[in-house]
């Protein structure tokens, strides 16, 4: 049954120095503040895996808390690069970064397949792209039924999922709903799972196309009002677009993101341990 | 001019997969104005969003709020995009060569010391190999137009006629790239890019400029029609709605 605790409590229990951690959420639901406790938490030599290592990913390698990333597209939706991510993969700052680069159908597949308790996946993909000579999880099989050449990519079980939901019940159910991206596939194949939510209620009340994990499926859920901003989490508030432009100038130079995280993310005082 | 001409290649009916940026301009401009029943479908895991404004990015919510279903990324690859049932494949390029190959990964041929680090993949492998035929929307540039792109992310026509097939890729590829300054479409013997229409007060000179390979011209080169005011006000009234 998932236990309800801090999310200080949450991720200083789950994550890991070294763990391969997925902090998942199609836009939509996006673990923000979880990302930042990491930081606070001062983790070191994390495997990022994530679809779109957006602004969250951003800040967790800026901190140097990752030396390897797992991903499919690094952008600023909408806006632009990813500063601190070029940083480490061009310039090794604060820490050299290993890249294993995937499409979303690769990336979306090996979630299936380590939710499905199964060694690797197969689809259609990857053919004549120069994806495979530079990605050595991405090989060719043949289908022993018709002959056809595929593309297979192994599972995925991190040893941590930390997703964003909009409730959860105080036994630890977890209702989620709009786009649900590929959450549900994260939380089932990694080993431990961390979810946070805008509310506990008493009752959760059926909502339209939810998805639910049930308490058992999960590990543990702490309670975090406004814990996916700057993304948003549908029926509760909106993207904040402003911060996702501002990113692009604070993330832009060293100097005006470490003053970023001092600020943001440590409270005032607190003593910043720099790499 | 190039969102127009973009939105006046779909046509009504047609299930589209949708980039951000300039596709998603040319599809929301084209349901409102000659393809209302035009099926919008975001890697999100949206199908058939209908928003009112422009979408800020692929997972906007109001293409959620706006969509007949929302459904989860593997669900989108898997069931929808892999098995053929997508017309249409909309995508953008950072470099295009002339046989429609795209490049959204480095600049450089050094993978490893790029001289740009582009956002990578995403979904358009799989929607360049996937859907029916694919239009690409993009500015042409010595720069971005390019004789063979430095880094193959998604497959155009391979490196020329018969090479989709060989490895085995189901739809069509590019059949249309449409830019700032005409449109494009392969030649039917070689797959090489040609120029098969200039936009109004482009000549043919001005495109060859902006092109980083032999530029051949259709023998049936034609002129984009001027936009229109119905589509000039629905294009503002996008943006306007938008900001």
């Amino acid at each position: 049954m998932a236990e309800i605790v801090s999310l200080a409590d949450g991720v200083g229990r789950l994550v890991h120095d070294g763990d391969m951690v997925a902090m998942e959420g199609f836009t939509h639901l996006i673990p923000h503040a979880a990302g930042q406790e990491i930081i606070r938490q001062g983790r070191e030599n994390l495997t990022l895996v994530r679809m779109t290592p957006d602004i969250i990913y951003d800040q967790l390698i800026g901190a140097g808390c990752a030396r390897k990333l797992v991903f499919s597209w690094g952008g600023n939706p909408g806006v632009g690069s990813l500063h601190r991510f070029r940083d480490a993969v061009q310039n090794g700052w604060p820490v050299p970064l290993e890249i294993e680069e995937h499409s979303h159908a690769g990336m979306a597949n090996r979630y299936v397949a380590g939710a499905s308790g199964l060694p690797f996946a197969v689809l259609r993909g990857y053919s004549g792209t120069d994806l495979p000579k530079h990605t050595d999880t991405i090989k060719q099989i043949t289908c022993p039924f018709t002959g056809e050449r595929l593309a297979a990519v192994p599972a995925l079980n991190p040893d941590v999922a930390v997703i964003h939901a909009q409730r959860a019940d105080r036994a630890g159910n977890v209702q989620m709903w709009g786009l649900v991206g590929v959450q549900k596939e994260a939380v089932l194949a990694s080993r431990r799972s961390l979810v946070t939510v805008e509310e506990v209620v008493d009752e959760l009340e059926p909502v339209p196309g939810q998805v639910i994990l049930p308490s058992w499926a999960v590990t543990c859920v702490a309670e975090v009002p406004h814990g996916a901003h700057p993304s948003y989490a549908q029926g509760y508030y909106e993207r904040d677009n402003a911060y996702y432009e501002e990113w692009d100038s604070i993330g832009r130079k060293r100097d005006s993101f470490q003053e970023w995280v001092r600020e943001k993310v440590f409270a005032a005082g607190t003593e910043v341990k720099t790499r | 001019m190039m969102s127009i001409a973009a939105a006046r290649a779909l046509t009504g009916g047609k299930r589209c997969f949708v980039g951000i940026g300039l596709p998603s301009t040319a599809a929301n401009l084209a349901r409102r104005t000659h393809a209302p029943d035009l099926v919008l479908i975001y890697e999100s895991g949206t199908l058939g969003s209908k928003p009112d404004r422009l979408p800020a990015s692929i997972g906007d919510g109001i293409l959620a709020e706006t969509a007949d279903a929302v459904i989860s990324v593997p669900e989108v690859f898997n069931y929808w995009l892999q098995p053929g049932r997508i017309d249409i494949g909309f995508l953008g390029a950072a470099q295009l060569d002339k046989f429609g190959n795209i490049n959204t990964t480095v600049i450089g041929d050094d993978y490893a010391n790029p001289k740009v680090r582009l956002p990578g993949a995403g979904g358009a492998p799989e929607i360049a190999a996937s859907c029916r035929e694919v239009f690409v929307v993009v500015r042409q540039s010595k720069r971005s137009f390019v004789e063979q792109v430095d880094f193959v992310t998604s497959v155009g026509h391979g490196r020329g006629k018969g090479d989709r097939e060989r490895l085995g890729l189901r739809g069509a590829g590019p059949t249309l790239v449409i830019t700032d300054l005409g449109v494009l479409r392969p030649d039917p013997e070689t797959s090489e890019l040609v120029l098969s229409q200039l936009h109004p007060g482009v000549e043919v000179e001005q495109v060859r400029e902006a092109t980083g390979w032999e530029l051949k011209v259709s023998p049936e080169l034609s002129n984009t029609e001027a936009p229109t005011a119905e589509e000039l006000a629905n294009l503002r009234a996008l943006k306007e709605a938008s900001k």
